[in-house]
């Protein structure tokens, strides 16, 4: 008896291995990773892992830094103002929410003699972007358009620890790399030329909550608040994971002394 | 390992509707997304309220705004219109309400209503009919000053939203 | 032969004879989905069948859902994705279940497909079986191509383009085949609206095959680990309870595996380019697809002529249909063939090696490396295959299920004692 126990243990365990050796050749066959951009530095972020979470006062000082520094380039057009009050992102305050849309201008119309007109935005309201079209953007950024902001972290390997990267990582081109008219160097850019200037320098933005202004710091904070953007329900996911997990291996468990007992009585 | 043979028909039967209540209850939570998912989503929802600014509407003039997909009729009432409408007989109404439970105390003058019959849900004509409110085309009912159904087939007086004047002359819809 | 029956129904109570009387569905049910006579001796591989069917439902219940807020318009169809994933309540949920039950889908396919390709679940008489089952994986494949476009994202434009591209390959008519597929001159807008129309039919017609998969499956029963046929009742277990427990118990092992993809590495078996929005005028610079597509990708590529290598993907499938005629061996099971079972594993890791080099970037080595893995999988069908039955001297096969069931158990009550 303990025996044939042990002989469905081993038939389940291979079976088991069979689905892990199916998962691992996922992974191995995973497509490479890019290989013109270096190595990434992995940093610690508050997020990752199965409970990670986001920290608000980062999200909030990363749309401060969004805000005053990116937006002027960027469009995040899939992001509401609505949603920077909703739980699970930087959670600022309905009102706060209100009168920052307010500080907008979108256009809305036609009126009732046919004209479009422009009134502050509300919080249902998209983000608006800085350039009317992509010819614009081009034409105001030297021939480059700025990527939309809104899955950012999604759309790039490496996620936030890229952003990060690439935000703190400009440096002097070294000696033997000519750069091109309007272009800057940035090892973790493919082809390590950039056409975004360094965007961040030592306090640019003024934090109000005594956070030292730090190239690092608004790296990290914006990399974080784009995170959220480009997968805002990721704390419910999270939270919802926990709760199948336990789930599941209870189920799981329960099943499997059933399907004990049951075959306990016949030979197979 | 020999007990789990000899178990009494009891405990394996409970093992078993344990089991299967567990699945059940997990299949049952799985079904709520499905069927949550059809709800308003989260961009209807900010739309739920609107705000509508009403400082540009004349006394005798009314305006239609659209509202959770709906019109609503939004009218600036005459001294005439309310004196009209706070004159009738409560009790002779087929559905009685008072003026003053129409309107908000200290802006009688401002009537907001869900331009929409109650009868077969056409959108009533404004300033017209028998009773100098609204008249409904498909089917002939009339709506006084206040929005009362007064003669025709509608069996209600036209549905008053809720909202609330965030500022003097600045509603808040829904 | 007749089809395989278990004990037949008997309605018990009064309602249940009367509508038995007139609509006999549980008559028809019960002894192939109840009662069905199953071998004693299934393994947990046989369990992939059930899971199979569990994520087929999954993904036309997801897929329904998600196709109320889909919307399938060049100018939309990557903000409505988006708008699922943010607006919709549970949105995100069921997006992730769904792009990433396809992966699952896949997974528990190939270990289904492998199965049997160790256990010789394909010969005689099952042959129809294995061939719907092949007929099934080609549907699946259909479906998966035309929905990872849906997004429109640039690797869902990129992987159209690509993939319907391979027809152009055909001579005289290719361009003109090409074409048609589009309903343009590019993947474009009629594009997206005719695979977001066969992608909510093709699953259908994969149940419909489901269907007759069962139905061919019924007639012999299942095959088993021993590969030999059941004999006589001693053989078998009623299908209900003790596969419908061992089957659920093995689909929620494989939903841990789910749920962890699901809430945890959502985006892990995507790409990152799928979530830049569709551009025509800019190619990715690393263009693959989707995991389970990789080793028929790598072996297009081996090819080094655009009509040789669409030839040479679709006939890694086709070699699958005539497969039952190519196994020359009378014994199923690889347990009882010495010398298949080694190539057995072999196959395996080649098909996984043409995966990874699925994944590389089409040059040097990996190139090399490819041509000698595609050389072996055709090989190993059309040649070793054949031979192997006249070469392989199979080792004695047991009397009957019962009696090696027995046999084990009495083995393994005389080494507890031992020990």
């Amino acid at each position: 008896m303990f025996d044939l126990g042990k002989t469905r243990a081993r038939r389940f365990l291979l079976a088991s291995a069979l689905v892990a050796a199916g998962g691992l050749t996922v992974v191995a066959s995973l497509p490479a990773m890019a290989a013109e951009g270096a190595a990434l530095p992995k940093q610690e972020w508050s997020f990752s892992g199965p409970f990670g979470k986001f920290d608000r006062a980062q999200l909030q000082r990363g749309f401060q830094v969004f805000k005053e520094v990116c937006a002027s380039c960027h469009s995040m057009g899939l992001i509401s103002f609505r949603n920077l009050a909703e739980s699970g992102g930087p959670e600022f305050p309905e009102d706060a929410v209100k009168a920052l849309a307010a500080e907008y201008e979108v256009q809305d119309g036609p009126d009732k003699d046919g004209e479009m007109f422009t009134r502050p935005a509300l919080p249902s309201d998209r983000i608006p972007a800085p350039f009317a079209n992509e010819q614009a953007a081009r034409a105001s950024n030297n021939g480059s358009l700025p990527p939309d902001l809104s899955v950012i972290t999604k759309a790039r390997h490496g996620g936030a620890d890229y952003i990060y990267a690439l935000l703190s990582g400009y440096e002097e081109a070294p000696a033997d790399i000519e750069l091109r008219d309007g272009m800057s160097y940035n090892a973790y850019f493919t082809g390590h030329q950039i056409a975004m200037p360094a965007p961040l320098f030592e306090d640019a933005v003024e934090y109000s909550d005594g956070t030292a202004g730090t190239v690092e710091q608004y790296a990290k904070d914006v990399a974080a608040f784009l995170t959220w953007a480009g997968e805002p329900s990721l704390e419910a996911r999270h939270k919802m994971g926990l709760n199948v997990m336990i789930y599941l291996v209870i189920l799981a468990g329960l099943l499997y002394a059933a399907k004990r007992r049951l075959f306990s009585s016949v030979d197979h | 390992m020999a007990s789990s043979k000899t178990a009494e028909p009891t405990r394996r039967d409970f093992l078993y509707i344990a089991t299967g209540s567990f699945a059940a209850v997990g299949a049952a939570a799985a079904v709520w997304p499905l069927v949550d998912q059809m709800n308003p989503d989260a961009s209807v929802q900010a739309l739920a309220a609107i705000e509508v600014d009403l400082s540009a509407i004349e006394e005798g003039q009314s305006v239609t705004v659209k509202w959770q997909g709906k019109p609503v009729f939004i009218r600036h009432r005459t001294a005439k219109e309310i004196e009209e409408a706070r004159s009738v007989d409560i009790s002779t109404l087929r559905d009685p309400q008072s003026d003053e439970q129409r309107v908000k105390e200290g802006h009688e003058q401002w009537l907001v209503m869900v331009g929409i019959c109650t009868h077969l849900g056409c959108v009533p004509v404004g300033q017209s009919g028998d009773f100098d409110g609204w008249f409904c085309p498909c089917h002939g009912s009339h709506y006084d000053t206040a929005g009362r159904i007064r003669r025709g087939p509608a069996p209600l007086n036209l549905e008053v939203p809720a909202y609330e004047f965030v500022e003097d002359e600045k509603v808040r819809i829904g | 032969m007749s089809s395989l029956h278990g004990e037949s129904y008997e309605p018990q109570s009064k309602f249940m004879k009367w509508f038995e009387s007139r609509l006999p569905v549980m008559g028809l049910l019960y002894p192939t989905a109840v009662t069905f006579p199953t071998p004693r001796n299934l393994n947990y591989f046989w369990t992939f069948g059930a899971i199979l069917m569990v994520f087929l439902v999954i993904q036309l219940i997801t897929g329904i859902v998600l196709a109320m807020h889909y919307t399938a318009h060049v100018a939309f169809a990557f903000e409505s994705v988006e708008h699922i994933m943010r607006d919709v309540n549970f949105g995100w949920l069921l997006r992730y279940v769904h792009a990433n039950g396809a992966s699952m889908f896949f997974l528990a396919v190939y270990i289904h497909i492998f199965r049997g390709l160790y256990y010789g679940s394909y010969k005689a008489p099952r042959e129809i079986l294995w061939i719907l089952g092949v007929v099934l994986l080609l549907l699946m494949m259909a479906t998966a191509f035309m929905g990872y476009v849906l997004p429109w994202g640039q690797m869902s434009f990129w992987a159209a383009t690509v993939i319907t591209n391979l027809f152009s390959a055909i001579p005289l008519i290719g361009k003109e085949i090409t074409q048609w597929m589009w309903g343009g001159f590019a993947v474009d807008n009629p594009t997206l609206n005719r695979f977001f129309s066969l992608h909510y039919l093709l699953p259908f017609m994969i149940a419909a095959v489901v269907v007759l998969h069962i139905w061919a499956l019924h007639v012999p029963g299942n095959n088993n680990p021993l590969g030999i046929d059941v004999k006589k009742k001693q053989d078998t277990l009623p299908f209900h309870p003790y596969y419908t427990v061992k089957d659920s118990f093995a689909l929620i092992v494989f939903f841990v595996l789910f749920a962890a993809f699901v809430f945890y590495a959502p985006n892990y078996l995507g790409h990152t380019d799928n979530y830049i929005k569709a551009n025509p005028l800019v190619t990715p610079a690393h263009i693959v697809p989707e995991w389970y597509f990789l080793p028929f990708y790598a072996i297009l590529r081996a090819i080094p002529d655009k009509l040789g290598g669409v030839i040479a993907m679709f006939g890694s499938i086709a070699v699958l249909f005539v497969l039952p005629w190519l196994d020359t061996s009378k014994v199923r099971s690889a347990r009882f063939r010495p010398l298949y079972r080694q190539f057995f594993w072999i196959l395996l890791a080649v098909c996984i090696g043409l995966g990874y080099l699925g994944s590389q970037p089409a040059e040097g080595g990996f190139v090399i490396a490819a041509r000698i893995l595609t050389a072996y999988y055709f090989f190993h069908f059309l040649i070793l295959l054949p031979l192997l039955g006249f070469v392989e001297k199979p080792k004695p096969l047991p009397a009957s299920i019962s009696e090696s069931v027995l046999a084990k158990s009495a083995g393994a009550a005389g080494a507890e004692s031992k020990a």
